[in-house]
């Protein structure tokens, strides 16, 4: 088992007792959301030893990309 | 896969590529540790060293919790295993750690010890639901990701009124051991080893957020970048230890900024802070004995700490004399300074614990490095 090479999941369907289904790469399994608050399904969390830890900040992560293709933009000018 | 292949996109690693040979200095050596094992791992699996200058160097982190925990817990685990009724739980990279004479928990478990397979702390409270009949501990180990979930397990075992459940506790932190690896004679006296800045972990940094490592970048002058688990994360975060050291600053900066808040994730840390408290000091594999650098469980929930529950003797127990995983931890050797690595120490016949996990520097070079060319200006550390 991997310790911490949690991938982002993506929620499918909210479950009983604070669970939910989330989708691994075609995979589904139930987590728990005991850690995190306020998930809806379309959500992505980062799933750790069957626990979600975080929500992915979507909007965070365009920006992280947009930045790694402002800079091959700026390599390619330069 | 959405969210982890756009930030493995091999051009544009090629470009983060370019920027970092664009920028840094000839003139300096640049040496960089990624404290986590997940960087280890991913710095090994994308060849991430072949994409960075001759001047720029990776150094692996002790941040691996399988590879850390010494040989005297494990034997622990081992022994409480041998219980009559007791069922023990552990996530699966525990079971082939060995120890000094061989013995392992799946070893145990073939010569009959109830020992399970568990991917979660949630799975430890089924079995114990299912077999009232016996003991049923977890052995929990990890850094500040795993911890939580323990003690929702812990929580959730008295909310159930579990008197058949309890936790061997071995948790431990990860700014400590950053601290105490900065101020190491190996650091700080010896020279064995320059540190210029560290990738700071990503899962680790969800919880905790970022503001735990501000301490380093000021105390220390050591520039920190957290990053997520995907190359191009990895890349990026080396571009900015590179920008903030061509520019003087030693400051916490935060690339992975989809996961990580400056203060993590508040509810996480409140449930750790209502059932764990700090020990005095705990054994690390490599590190020796550090201050403050792991957690026991708080006596308000003494019924669930298989510490006091069973005899579980102080065992300190020196790792095998060939095996360099101490070293390698420290970041003062490399899994190829080992003479039984790849020889007598495989994945398969693993003799010391980095050699076991995925994340454990010797697994990655192993799997991923073991045939590629050293570069042609080996990093001998200066």
């Amino acid at each position: 088992m991997l310790m911490c090479l949690a991938i982002p999941a993506r929620i499918e369907q909210l479950t009983a007792d604070n669970h939910a289904i989330v989708n691994l790469a075609g995979i589904r399994k139930e987590i728990s959301l005991a850690l995190v608050e306020d998930i809806v399904p379309g959500d992505y969390v980062i799933v750790h030893v069957g626990f979600a830890l975080q929500k992915l900040d979507l909007i965070e992560a365009e920006n992280t990309l947009a930045l790694f293709a402002e800079l091959s933009a700026f390599n390619q000018n330069s | 896969m959405k969210y982890i292949d756009e930030f493995r996109d091999g051009a544009l690693a090629q470009k983060i590529a370019a920027s970092i040979a664009a920028e840094v200095n000839s003139q300096h050596d640049y040496h960089f540790m990624e404290f986590c094992g997940g960087h280890t791992h991913a710095i090994s699996r994308y060849g991430i060293v072949d994409l960075l200058p001759d001047n720029v160097h990776m150094i692996h982190g002790p941040g691996c919790p399988v590879c850390v925990l010494p040989i005297g817990r494990v034997e622990n685990a081992i022994q409480l295993a041998q219980t009559p009724q007791l069922i023990l739980c552990s996530y699966g990279d525990m079971l082939r750690i060995p120890t000094a004479s061989g013995m392992s928990l799946l070893k145990a478990k073939a010569q009959g010890a109830d020992i399970r397979m568990i991917h979660s702390s949630a799975d430890a409270i089924k079995i114990a639901q299912e077999n009232p009949r016996h003991q049923v501990v977890f052995f929990a180990i990890g850094f500040e990701t795993t911890t939580p979930p323990t003690a929702v397990a812990i929580k959730q075992a008295q909310a159930l009124g579990l008197s058949n459940f309890s936790v061997f506790c071995n948790h431990v932190l990860t700014p400590s051991a950053i601290s105490h690896i900065l101020q190491s004679p190996e650091v700080r006296q010896l020279n064995l080893i320059r540190l210029d800045g560290f990738i700071g972990p990503a899962h680790v940094s969800t919880v905790i957020g970022s503001r735990p490592y501000e301490y380093f970048a000021e105390e220390f002058q050591k520039p920190v970048v957290i990053a997520g688990f995907e190359p191009l994360d990895v890349m990026q975060a080396i571009l900015m230890l590179i920008r903030q050291l061509n520019q003087g600053r030693a400051e916490v900066e935060n690339e992975f900024t989809r996961a990580v808040l400056p203060n993590g994730n508040i509810k996480a840390q409140m449930l750790v802070a209502e059932v764990f408290e700090l020990r005095r000091t705990f054994e690390w594999r490599g590190l020796g004995l550090v201050p403050y650098s792991a957690l026991k469980i708080k006596s308000a929930y003494a019924d669930f700490d298989a510490e006091q529950r069973f005899q579980m003797p102080a065992l300190s127990i020196a790792d095998n004399k060939a095996c360099e995983c101490g070293a390698i931890l420290r970041g003062v050797k490399k899994p190829q300074d080992c003479k039984i690595f790849g020889t007598v120490c495989t994945p398969e016949n693993p003799i010391g614990s980095c050699m076991v996990s995925s994340e454990g520097a010797c697994a990655a070079h192993y799997s991923y490095g073991r045939f590629r060319a050293e570069k042609p200006i080996t990093a001998k550390e200066n």
